[in-house]
């Protein structure tokens, strides 16, 4: 869990330098109101002590990184408790929670407040103390039929509106690159989710370089798909979850009214996690047909 | 192995061979020694001396009950003094024959080289030995030798692996004695009528493959084969897929895919036997641990109690907390030292607290380690799952029959999860449950 920690701190500091230092104020707050709720339910529920495996941490700030920059506090502190409390706690803690729960605490806040979870402002990247401009992420503007004007430059150091920590897609591959080289995740889930965003967005007709560096699927695909306990086990099983995740985004971006749809396919194919399993059972070596 | 086959995962330990180096010291005899009556897969032993009968050398005092079994002989010369029981690792209770030492070791008069001529002849006297596989397992070594297909049979693989941290005890057979080695080899091919010869060896032992190479070199049919140093090389099935290629499928011996497999140092020991015809009463074995003074690969009587042979070693440096009879990763720890040495003992290993991994077990989080490093692609995981709920349906659906308990995901669960042993408890489940 540590190595994940180090493994977004790229992102972080992008994050700063591109929202301001109100960007570090949502991670921090969001870190310390997950490890704060575990320890409450824990104690509440007399369950043995988990903060010190980092693990809501994680939580917490992957969770702040699907936020917008924007986003009041209080509301940062509800999404923590949703991922942590309903997400993770009530399913039996660390291990036994079925979806994601950064996924949870976002999708929870994307309902419950719609609207201050799609204000996005422009990035005021090395112009600390400037106001926040208000304007819309690239697929906001896609989706509503306007042409984009950013080029790949741009997009890949994440110079536009959108989350925290979803848009410089640089940091986010400096750190999925440091996760597959420590062996902490299999390269499997985040390179079959890119390749399908990029081939399913081509038979829509649609550019698959600006679809891969838009919106969240870039940190979905490292950092929150690739989660050990919402993922399946075997490398089958992960090539199917990724493949999955990546339709799935492609589909609710083009037909949804959603814009963006990366935490939406990794929550459903979380739920699918469990069937994924049972039908990509490893074969032993030697094993005699049933 | 055709180049083409992907190899058996498994895991890399470090290796710890710091005895590698020590020639085999013969200890002397002790004062006393205890002959459990099981000392080997299979049915115990039935005593066949009383209290106060005066015993020789290579003396049977341990008769097999049933077909699967070995003969147990007297490793001292002496008085029986007492037939107590004791709780194996097993945690069976099985009677122990106690022998007082007279140290002449006096040999038992029927003591002569065997007068082999056949085939029947050779199992014949191997299972007079009391020979059983000296790797671990203790598989009485005649069944092994004598398979339902013999003529099926075109492969000997010697198991030179040696594939556990620390033990090094092989590894001086081989140095030390190629020439016991090479003999055992090339009696049991001319008997078994066995055409080739593997002698799969991991690459750590560069010396061992370098004197077998040159002991072998006018030996056609005989290859010196060196494999990745990767644990657990020496597993049974492991072995015969890197040195032959071939799958031992489920239910399946060995020799149903035309291999039979013995341990380096059982080979050795069936030239001495045929050379000398004095039955199996010691054993190599490799004493080291940070708890011991003076670590060595020691050639002790069998039914030595390991508080002598760690007092042969110069006692303990410091205090032991964990005692394992072999190897780190499917040794047993036993509850103390006085525990008397088995034939398929190959080590000794003390260590003190810093040694010992005391680390909490906290909750699976599905990272599949396990699963991973596991040769046979079980999921321990999952076969835990199943296990906590009591689905032998889902237990024999994962195989958890085939696991060897070879401890690679024990080994790497990053939650400390005891699932080489809840695999054991699974095959017990099932078991029970047919």
């Amino acid at each position: 869990m540590q190595n994940v920690l180090i493994a977004l701190v790229p992102a972080v500091v992008a994050s700063v330098l591109i929202f301001g230092f109100r960007a570090l104020l949502l991670e921090v707050i969001c870190m310390a109101a997950c490890v704060l709720f575990e320890f409450l339910f824990e104690k509440a529920t007399k369950r043995d002590l988990t903060i010190y495996d980092c693990s809501a941490m994680v939580t917490g700030l992957i969770l702040a990184l699907n936020l917008p920059p924007t986003l009041p506090i209080w509301m940062a502190v509800f999404g923590c408790l949703a991922a942590i409390v309903l997400g993770k706690q009530l399913f039996g803690g660390i291990g036994m929670n079925f979806a994601n729960p950064a996924i949870v605490g976002r999708i929870v806040l994307l309902i419950a407040f719609a609207q201050p979870m799609t204000t996005w402002v422009l990035p005021n990247a090395f112009n600390f103390g400037a106001d926040l401009v208000s304007g819309a992420t690239p697929l906001g503007v896609l989706k509503m039929g306007e042409a984009v004007d950013l080029s790949y430059g741009q997009l890949f150091l994440g110079l536009r509106g959108g989350c925290l920590g979803e848009t410089c897609i640089l940091a986010l591959l400096i750190g999925g690159i440091y996760l597959i080289a420590k062996k902490i995740i299999s390269p499997i889930i985040p390179v079959a989710y890119l390749a399908t965003v990029f081939v399913a967005s081509a038979c829509f007709g649609r550019d698959p370089i600006f679809e891969l560096l838009t919106g969240g699927v870039v940190l979905g695909a490292f950092f929150c798909a690739t989660d050990y306990v919402t993922s399946p086990v075997t490398n089958k099983g992960k090539l199917i979850f990724g493949i999955g995740c990546g339709v799935l985004t492609i589909l609710i971006r083009v037909f949804a009214n959603y814009p963006e749809g990366a935490s939406f396919s990794i929550l459903l194919m979380n739920i699918l996690t469990p069937h994924i399993d049972a039908l990509t059972m490893s074969k032993p070596f030697g094993g005699a047909k049933e | 192995m055709s180049k083409y086959n992907k190899s058996l995962s498994g895991v890399s330990v470090p290796h710890h061979k710091n005895t590698s180096e020590m020639k085999i010291e013969t200890m002397p005899v002790p004062d006393k020694v205890y002959l459990g009556m099981s000392q080997h897969m299979g049915a115990p032993c039935e005593v066949c001396v009383k209290v106060g009968d005066e015993v020789k050398v290579g003396q049977l005092v341990g008769k097999p009950t049933a077909f699967m079994s070995a003969p147990i002989h007297s490793s001292v010369s002496g008085k029986v003094t007492a037939i107590d029981e004791i709780i194996m690792s097993s945690g069976m209770k099985t009677p122990v024959v106690v022998i007082e030492a007279d140290k002449l070791q006096t040999l038992d008069e029927s003591i002569a080289p065997p007068v082999v001529n056949t085939r029947e002849e050779f199992i014949e006297a191997i299972k007079q030995s009391g020979l059983v596989g000296l790797g671990g397992a203790g598989f009485p070594t005649h069944i092994k030798f004598n398979p339902k297909n013999p003529d099926q049979v075109d492969t000997l693989v010697i198991n030179f692996a040696e594939c556990e941290p620390y033990i090094t005890a092989d590894n001086r057979v081989g140095v030390e004695q190629a020439d016991h080695v090479v003999g055992g080899i090339k009696t049991t091919m001319h008997f078994l009528n066995i055409k080739n010869c593997i002698i799969g060896v991991e690459d750590n032992k560069p010396e061992a493959i370098r004197i077998l190479t040159e002991k072998t070199k006018d030996e056609p049919n005989i290859k010196v084969q060196p494999l990745k140093a990767i644990y657990p090389q020496g597993g049974e099935k492991v072995l015969i897929y890197h040195t032959t290629g071939r799958v031992v499928g489920e239910g399946q011996l060995p020799a149903d895919v035309g291999v039979i497999v013995s341990n380096v140092a059982s080979i050795a020991f069936v030239d001495k036997y045929m050379k000398t015809g004095i039955p199996l009463i010691s054993k190599i074995l490799t004493v080291d641990g940070d708890a011991v003074a003076n670590p060595k690969n020691v050639e002790a009587l069998i039914g030595t109690r390991f508080v002598d042979i760690i007092n042969f070693c110069g006692g303990y440096k410091a205090e032991p907390r964990k005692i394992l009879m072999g190897g780190p990763m499917m040794g047993i720890a036993i509850p103390d030292d006085t525990y008397p040495l088995l034939k398929n003992n190959n080590a000794v290993l003390a260590f003190t607290e810093a040694q010992i991994d005391t680390r909490p077990e906290t909750p699976c989080i599905r990272c599949a380690r396990c699963i991973n490093a596991c040769p046979f692609q079980l999921m321990p995981a999952s076969i835990e799952k199943a296990y906590n709920a009591g689905n032998v349906d889902q237990l024999k659906k994962l195989k958890v029959n085939l696991c060897m308990e070879c401890g690679c995901c024990s080994y790497v669960c990053p939650a400390k999860r005891p699932l080489v042993l809840v695999n054991r408890l699974s095959k017990n489940m099932l078991r029970a449950s047919k």
